[in-house]
């Protein structure tokens, strides 16, 4: 049998920070010493559509996809992506979730529907589901581009290593460029710690 | 080379190891022009000062600029887009007769899988039409090598090299081992060596160079036989083995632990005294390779036994699952156990079953133009214009062949929106006698390759009203300098291009030149209809910059009184992704007719108040959010 390999899919839209909790995470798998692949979507995918993000660590990484059915963990940044991409999932994965819904425009033209629960459809699949009020913490705290510490900070609680690294590395990233954001940022992590422990 | 193992690794794209591995290998000169998957190498690239780098304006200029460095002596090398290397490709078929001074290298970057492309084409088939080497790395780690061999096998058989990437290599992060931490000192270099027999190809010099890359050809194909970047890798399980290039051979590897692959890092010309040997050690062997059977037909030909595009898809990528299902079968047990299998077998049934959610039951999320792009108000207006033919082009603006505008009717390749508007006027038929014919592009796009286009049209008297939509930027690849911008690649002060003046010496008269505000909706639409009546060409030059790119500069957002709103909906038909519809409502007109309400409300923290939108709201409802600066 190979080794464990840890899967991580961080799915959301273009635009809400995917790309970077992606990379957060991708690193602080690095400094636990793991290998790591992570794969990075660019072009059209900016453009308000779908993105995906897939991390994948252990002792050695070889194809940079996740398999399908293998994600061990699903970040989402809005339900109905989760509800998209919720077939990825092993059995036993758990589902992040954030609660605030994105429509398209074309919902918004009448042409589609968005779905009415979709967290509730997810989980009537048998599937865990944690739902957090990321993007509400996040405005909460004053700027609603944190949302992705938010949900780092809760996913901090499935992962195999300490969340005082992570933390660290999403820090960091602050500290050379933008030093204002450092307290907002550790206020926000703090909060997706807190409340992505509960139910 | 060890002495510097020391080095701290770094996780970094396919994409950022090529920049590496070229900077290492002292490379001096690279261009490129910004095509997805591969823009990113020379955006990395431009960060190592000791190389000279561009944004070229067409792929074939990017190499014409790489081969002239190299005849110069240097290290040169360009990165494109597989639909680039079409267009760059004039170039190297000429230039693999001539040979190489410093080492040559093309990086070319197949979007398998079509993430932003047209279609999905297999760079391998250059190797062979141009008769020079492929390279082909799986990882980061080895496209970081393999950039450095690349350039040592273009100089040891004086040849352009290949090297061949997918987006599964360029967009995936990996730990790359680097060597070295300062760039090497390149021994002296001869410089330019005059020799018109070599390197000016007329017939008469043309024909002797012809038996010499035939012969260099031979050389090579004895070198890829004992090349370590062919190798044997994976395990030992006889009774399938596997041939494989670039990504694949991973996919194998996590598929298949147990299988042997020969890894084809130098894939042509292909090693086939290596594969003979290999194929009588298996009981099957099965080549897997990212798009046509390319290997699968020259081991054939070889008549060596093999199985490919029977079992695998001609399309896509091979991932895991595709590799699994497809060679569920052959593998029999050898079949790599699953975790999930044996822990919830009637579970693991539905997992691999295609996509749970299908589109039918969710919604689908496709790219959008950005919250306030200057393009919204052009496709509003042509959306407004009724008997119309438009011919696009290739940029974010093509997007507006979707909903809600449904505003253009052809997209093919750079370009082509120029040619294309003109033959639809010259070969249309009685019944569209009336059809006006717009053509729509971008400025980058203009200038990759629609310039001569639009001098076709005003040389053969056609008329077209081309929609030049300036955003000073490459704007659907991230929005990359180039003469509309007036920056070069270091965002450094360069030449901007004065695009009526260049209009105008393609042959458009100066009173046909319009230039517009594309928020100005009045004046749009007035320019679309007088321009597209004139029975002459015309250009209609939009000035607003890209709203990504920093010359944008955002105004207060703007927001809905609920009070005012009617429910219209005619602000949805501008298609901003910041306008949202809140409630519905079906009211019954006094004639009995049923009609559909959409009161909408604007997402403030989007919205960047560019006045589009209030321009199609009669009752006056969308007006700028008091007390609200952006920050």
């Amino acid at each position: 049998m190979v080794d464990k390999v840890t899967n991580i899919l961080v799915v959301g839209i273009g635009g809400q920070g995917v790309m970077t909790a992606s990379e957060v995470i991708a690193q602080t798998a690095l400094r636990a010493g793991y290998d790591v692949k992570k794969t990075e979507v660019a072009g059209m995918a900016q453009r308000g559509g779908v993105v995906t993000s897939h991390v994948r660590f252990g002792k050695r990484v070889l194809s940079p996809a996740i398999p399908a059915g293998e994600a061990d963990l699903i970040v989402a940044f809005e339900p109905a992506e989760a509800l998209r991409w919720c077939g990825e999932l092993r059995p036993g994965g758990v589902a992040m979730v954030n609660s605030e819904p994105q429509a398209p425009p074309v919902v918004s033209l009448g042409l589609y529907d968005y779905p009415a629960d979709p967290i509730g459809e997810i989980r009537s699949r048998g599937i865990q589901v944690q739902r957090l009020a990321a993007t509400e913490i996040a405005r909460g705290l004053g700027n609603f581009r944190l949302v992705n510490t938010v949900m780092l900070g809760a996913i901090s609680h499935y992962l195999e290593f300490s969340a005082e690294v992570m933390r660290e590395v999403i820090l960091e990233r602050f500290r050379e460029r933008k030093p204002k954001l450092v307290a907002l940022n550790e206020a926000a992590f703090a909060a997706g710690r807190e409340r992505g422990m509960a139910s | 080379m060890e002495q510097h193992s020391h080095l701290e690794p770094l996780f970094i794209s396919g994409n950022a190891a090529i920049a590496r591995g070229a900077w290492e290998a002292g490379c001096r000169v690279a261009a490129a022009y910004p095509g997805t998957p591969s823009t990113e190498i020379m955006e990395y690239t431009s960060r190592y000062k000791e190389i000279y780098s561009e944004w070229s304006m067409n792929e074939k200029v990017s190499l014409e600029v790489a081969i002239g460095a190299s005849l110069a002596g240097s290290r040169a090398f360009c990165a494109m887009k597989h639909v680039g290397l079409n267009v760059a490709s004039d170039a190297l078929l000429s230039q693999t007769l001539i040979g190489v001074g410093g080492g040559l290298v093309i990086v070319v970057a197949d979007d398998v899988g079509l993430s932003s492309s047209q279609n999905e084409q297999d760079s391998r088939f250059w190797g062979r039409f141009a008769h020079v080497p492929v390279l082909e790395p799986c990882d980061s780690q080895e496209s970081f090598t393999m950039m450095q061999q690349a350039f040592e096998l273009s100089e040891a058989f004086n040849t352009p090299v290949i090297l061949r990437l997918t987006t599964r290599i360029c967009h995936v992060k990996g730990i790359v081992r680097p060597q070295r931490d300062s760039y090497p000192t390149v021994t002296p270099l001869t410089g330019f060596v005059k020799d018109v027999k070599q390197k000016v190809m007329t017939p008469a010099h043309a024909r002797f160079r012809i038996p010499w890359m035939f012969e260099r050809e031979a050389l090579l194909r004895d070198h890829s036989e004992v090349s370590e970047l062919n190798r044997l890798v994976g395990g030992d399980d006889r009774r399938v083995g596997f041939i494989a290039s670039g990504p694949a051979v991973l996919h194998i590897m996590e598929s298949f632990p147990d299988a042997p692959i020969l890894q084809l890092g130098l894939s042509y010309p292909p090693p086939l005294g290596k594969i003979r040997d290999f194929a009588a050690t298996v009981a099957t062997l099965v080549v897997v390779e990212e798009v046509e059977p390319l290997l699968e037909q020259e081991i054939k030909a070889a008549g060596i036994a093999v199985k490919g595009k029977e079992l695998l898809p001609r399309q896509g990528e091979l991932a895991p699952p595709v590799l699994r299902r497809a060679l569920r079968s052959l593998m029999g047990e050898v079949a790599m156990p699953d975790v999930a299998t044996a822990s919830a077998p009637v579970v693991r049934e539905q997992r691999v079953a295609p996509p749970v959610v299908s589109q039918a039951v969710l919604f689908p999320r496709p790219p959008t133009m950005c919250v306030a792009c200057p393009h919204l108000g052009i496709y509003y207006c042509l959306a407004h214009i009724r008997n119309t033919t438009i011919s696009g082009d290739i940029g974010c603006y093509t997007l507006g062949a979707g909903e809600p505008w449904n505003a253009l009717d052809t997209c093919i390749c750079m370009g082509a929106s120029m040619g294309v508007a003109l033959g639809l006027d010259k070969g249309r038929t009685a019944a569209d006698k009336d059809k006006k014919i717009f053509a729509v592009i971008g400025d980058s796009t203009f200038m990759h390759m629609g310039m001569q286009g639009l001098l076709d049209i005003t040389y053969n008297r056609g008329n077209v009203t081309v929609l030049l939509l300036d955003n000073r930027a490459v704007g659907m690849t991230g929005g990359q300098d180039n003469p509309a911008s007036g920056r070069d690649i270091h965002g450094q002060p360069a030449l901007q291009i004065d695009f009526r003046k260049l209009c105008e010496a393609l042959g458009v008269r100066s009173e046909r030149i319009v230039e517009v505000n594309p928020y100005e909706l009045p004046t749009l639409f007035k320019a679309l209809r007088d321009e597209s009546k004139q029975p002459e060409p015309s250009v209609i030059i939009t000035n607003q910059p890209c709203v990504l790119i920093d010359h944008y500069g955002p105004k207060p957002p703007l927001t809905v009184v609920d009070e005012k709103c009617t429910g219209c909906g005619n602000c949805l038909d501008v298609g901003c992704p910041a306008i949202a519809v809140v409630r519905r409502e079906t009211v019954t007109k006094p004639n009995g007719q049923e009609k559909q309400l959409a009161f909408v409300t604007i997402d403030s923290q989007a919205c960047t108040g560019c006045d589009l939108c209030p321009g199609t709201c009669a009752p006056d409802a969308i007006v700028p959010l008091q007390g609200v600066s952006r920050g």
